[in-house]
């Protein structure tokens, strides 16, 4: 038996039928075909899945498609708008805070919610928002690099 | 425009865009109609009997399509091949152990995470439903799990015939090491564990594959950094034709070694796909990957330097009982014995070295390359141990590195052991380093800390390692089963644009940036005129693939080979427009003339379109403008530098801190500083983590204790400080791009530098070694039993004074 959702995804209502143990990530990738989302692990440690859920970052391999019935979602396909990329994408490539760029969709969903609740955050206060989300290529050295140049542009300190 | 700058130009990676806004196409991103989904039946057991395996009950699963033993499938599958097979001249005359390993477990399994039925359904979630419904008859033996203990009497036999479950015992030497014990001063002794890592690249593995009966073509999509050479063992493994198979390494989310290889589950899905004549997917979960992908390091070493009173090392002999878990890997042999051995002699000049390493079967998943591979084991001894001989007579870390540094050098330098360094400035390294690190002035802070009860610690690494893999004769004749040379293809199209190919197959190394920055820099055309293409066997002839740091110092040159054919030839053409003779036509940014007739000159594009309308061609020259180059190098690179770490111990907790990282490289010319920059960071990270809470651990009859990322400490950003890079350059003459490789240097150096640290900040305790990860809790018995230690010495001592 499937349950009923109704979700915003990127600012588009989305209505769906899905079985009820489906994750969000699993609606986002498979019923949506939202791959940038990206699924690193099975206990919720990686954040590589991390997308907005009413604006708070939030790790969709951890909540079911079910309990996001009436929830805004926001994805790294929905971070750029009207062609033109979001500070954070910007700041990821102009510090060169990817490699790989797996974890980066989740990496980058996370930092924007580290800076819309604080718009200059400090070095240490960015590494301890980052926390939930494991990156293996950069040593998050160019990551942090990121965030502070995203916070910059953005009209932080 | 010139475009001569973008080398050694910062410049920005034309890979992101796609990757920033979540248009990378990773293998589970990728779909096809009517596709299948494929789970894995794994063995919970260390090592079992299989008696009978029943899949009625998974077959009639909803959503099943169809259950595989490996019975059912023992003939395509094969076994899965040895790729390097250490040359008896190195194993005491005898050949190595190379025991067949099945895809699928037939009558035993020999770790946990052994496959041993394959479940294909509609979903994935049916089919992870149905693997649990496969029932299997086990029949547990008694396992083992440490290198050593398997070497011993009465341990269980994993192999059948396999004495002592030792794959090999391998020996390399130089000078006479014996002799010169009996002659040194000092000889000082450590038995120096470096512990198993899961090797965690973000994106686990996945393959998916799907097989024309028409044409009986076979596509597979793999998370792998040798497409090719799956390619061609999955040829040889299973018979299938190697020209009607297709291997695409699509996006490729890290892989630091442990996509380096034919794994069971390529020649799984590939096999069944074929049969089932339907497209196949199997995606890794993480759980199942620390269990099913190789694991790195886990080497307990016997260690010995000896040398005199006064700072002169003479000699070192390392014994090794390398792990290479229940079955051979497919570049397993090789990690703990030629890129391990034949490093041993650091950037010293030690004349007498002795190593042996007994390659070890034991019931726990397979050990391979995992980034650094056997250079991080050799570095990690030799650095704590010329660490361990300075505090046993006295002396300055420092002061006895310098004492021992091979003189720098330029073109060649042959070691004892049989290898010539190409060029190094280890003295320079080290006064780089301590530009950014003020020596002395950490000395005094160190001890006003300890005035206050903070333990503060500074370790060294001044590390050496060989990459650029490599000479395929010197590797051939050292048992690679295959050549390390590496290919490439320059296709200019009429218009003038560029479509590079190469055999490498980066995984976040940003080789279409790099890539592109040469072959712009070479034509004279802009950037967005260039396209790397890579990771296709379809599109690309064979080539070698991307580890070892090898993509530029071989790939680079072949690269650089391709470019000098197609300018020649488009300077034939040009010269032949202009009515002269080729050798007067120089090519400069784009457009080629000739020298003091500046009225006549000839864009590259219209050169390019030259050669495709082909009416005004040379005598005998093909129309068209391509080339194709193998490069073979004649020696490995040899990168060098100085890392220094920084660590504080809070004494109450035991929690250890990582404070402080500057580390100055020594990769030879830099293309891209950017991106080697973030390489360097990426591969510090790994040996800090290593150094400090990294390891996987197994429970004595083979359980993964560490078997989740829950339990597995991959360090997060909290856990470093941001990091100090620097380099000095030291061009190799191996490639005229005078590059070394930069892939791995962090995590060679990191792991003894913070070692080192640990143990400065403790000497004053008595402690004189410590193994790796320095967990708090470790760290805090170490300072109760070394205070404990301390008050008992001088209690001794009150007494003998009384």
């Amino acid at each position: 038996m499937n349950v009923d959702v109704t979700i915003t995804i990127n600012g588009t209502e989305h209505r769906l039928q899905v079985p009820p143990r489906t994750l969000l990530s699993q609606l986002l990738r498979d019923e949506l075909d939202l791959t940038g989302t990206h699924v690193g692990c099975d206990t919720s440690s990686c954040g590589a899945c991390t997308v907005l859920v009413d604006g708070n970052a939030t790790k969709s391999c951890t909540m079911f498609a079910a309990q996001a019935d009436g929830c805004s979602v926001t994805t790294v396909e929905g971070l750029a708008s009207n062609g033109e990329l979001h500070p954070i994408q910007e700041a990821f490539r102009e510090k060169h805070g990817l490699q790989c760029g797996f974890c980066t969709p989740g990496m980058m969903i996370t930092a924007v919610q580290i800076l819309e609740r604080n718009p200059s955050p400090s070095e240490e206060e960015i590494r301890s928002g980052l926390r939930g989300n494991l990156c293996r290529c950069t040593g998050y050295h160019n990551i942090v690099a990121a965030v502070q140049h995203a916070a910059a542009i953005s009209g932080g300190d | 425009m010139t475009t001569e700058t973008l080398i050694g130009q910062e410049v920005k990676r034309v890979e992101d865009q796609a990757l920033i806004t979540g248009r990378g196409q990773y293998v589970d991103d990728l779909r096809l109609p009517g596709l299948l989904h494929l789970a894995l039946v794994r063995s919970p057991y260390g090592h079992a009997k299989i008696n009978r395996i029943d899949v009625s009950a998974a077959a009639n699963a909803p959503g099943v399509v169809s259950v595989f033993t490996g019975a059912d499938l023992a003939e395509q599958l094969g076994s899965l091949p040895a790729g390097w097979v250490l040359i008896p001249e190195q194993t005491g005359g005898d050949p190595m152990a190379t025991p067949e390993h099945p895809p699928l477990a037939v009558e035993k399994v020999r770790y946990v995470g052994d496959a041993v039925a394959a479940v294909v359904a509609s979903s994935p979630a049916a089919a992870s439903d149905a693997v649990a419904l496969v029932d299997v008859d086990y029949e547990p033996l008694p396992a083992v799990t440490d290198a050593e203990a398997a070497t011993q009497e009465g341990a269980p036999e994993i192999h059948e015939g396999v004495a002592n479950n030792k794959s090999f015992d391998w020996t390399v030497a130089a000078g006479d090491y014996d002799a010169a014990a009996a002659e040194a001063d000092v000889v000082v002794k450590e038995r120096i564990v470096n512990q198993r890592l899961i090797p965690n690249p973000m994106e686990p593995r996945g393959i998916m594959a799907d097989y024309n009966a028409g044409t009986e073509q076979l596509t597979i999509w793999t998370s792998t950094q040798i497409p090719h050479l799956v390619r061609l063992l999955f040829a040889l493994v299973t018979g299938h034709p190697e020209h009607k198979v297709r291997v695409i390494a699509p996006d490729v989310g890290g892989g630091f070694g442990c996509k380096l290889y034919l794994y069971a589950e390529e020649v799984i899905v590939g096999i069944i796909a074929k049969q089932l004549e339907k497209p196949v997917k199997w995606i890794e979960s993480r759980t199942e990957n620390y269990v099913a992908t190789t694991h790195g390091r886990d080497h307990i070493a016997d260690a010995e330097i000896c040398g005199t009173k006064d700072g002169v090392v003479t000699g070192l002999k390392v014994h090794v009982y390398a792990n290479l878990g229940g079955y051979l890997s497919t570049f397993a042999p090789a990690i703990p014995t030629i890129l391990f051995g034949l490093m041993l002699g650091g950037c010293y000049k030690f004349e007498n070295l002795s190593c042996t390493v007994a390659g070890v079967f034991t019931n726990t998943t397979p050990v391979d390359a995992y980034r650094g591979a056997g250079r991080p084991e050799a570095t990690y001894v030799v650095e704590r141990m010329i660490e361990r001989y300075a505090h046993e007579i006295g002396r300055d870390v420092l002061g006895v590195r310098r004492r021992n540094f091979i003189r720098p050098f330029r073109r060649g330098h042959d070691m004892p052991i049989g290898v010539t360094y190409d060029s190094g400035n280890y003295q320079g390294a080290l006064a780089a380093a301590l530009d950014k690190f003020d020596y002395q002035a950490f000395r005094q802070e160190q001890r006003n800390a300890r005035r206050e009860g903070r333990l503060l610690g500074v370790g060294f690494s001044t590390y050496i390692e060989i990459c650029g893999m490599a000479p395929s004769a010197v590797a051939g004749a050292l048992g690679a089963g295959a050549g390390l040379w590496e290919s490439s293809t320059v296709r200019v199209h009429p218009t003038g644009t560029v479509t590079v190919f190469t055999g490498t197959s980066p995984h976040g190394q940003g080789h279409e940036t790099t890539l592109s920055q040469i072959t712009s820099s070479r034509i004279g055309i802009p950037m967005e005129n260039i396209e790397v293409v890579h990771g296709d066997t379809e599109r690309h002839q064979f080539g070698t693939g991307t580890f070892g740091s090898r993509s530029l110092a071989v790939g680079g040159q072949a690269l650089m080979m391709s470019l000098d054919k197609v300018i020649e030839k488009a300077k034939q053409i040009a010269a032949h427009e202009m009515g002269v003779d080729a050798k007067q036509v120089v090519f400069e940014n784009g457009t080629f003339y000739v020298e003091d007739i500046q009225e006549r000159e000839i864009p590259w594009g219209d050169v390019a379109l030259g050669a495709y309308h082909a009416k005004n061609l040379p005598d005998g020259l093909e129309p068209g403008l391509e080339a194709v180059s193998f490069f073979d190098p004649q020696n490995f690179t040899w990168p060098f530098g100085t890392h220094i770490a920084v660590i504080e111990i809070d004494e109450m907790t035991g929690e250890t801190s990582l404070v402080r990282y500057v580390a100055i490289d020594d990769v030879g010319n830099v293309i891209n500083p950017m991106i080697v920059d973030g390489m360097v960071h990426g591969g510090i990270a790994q040996g800090v983590g290593q150094a400090l809470q990294e390891s996987a651990v197994y429970s004595d009859d083979g359980q993964l204790l560490t078997g989740s990322m829950m339990d597995y400490a991959v360090p997060t950003a909290e856990d470093f400080p941001s990091f100090e890079t620097g380099r000095t350059v030291t061009p190799t003459s191996v490639n005229s791009l005078g590059a070394k490789g930069a892939g791995e240097t962090g995590t060679i150096a990191a792991s003894p530098a913070v070692v080192n640290a640990a143990v400065d900040a403790l000497k004053h305790l008595g402690v004189s070694h410590l193994n790796m990860p320095l967990s708090p809790e470790k760290m805090w018995r170490t300072i109760q039993e070394a205070k404990e230690a301390q008050r008992a010495r001088r209690s001794a001592a009150a007494k003998r004074g009384n």
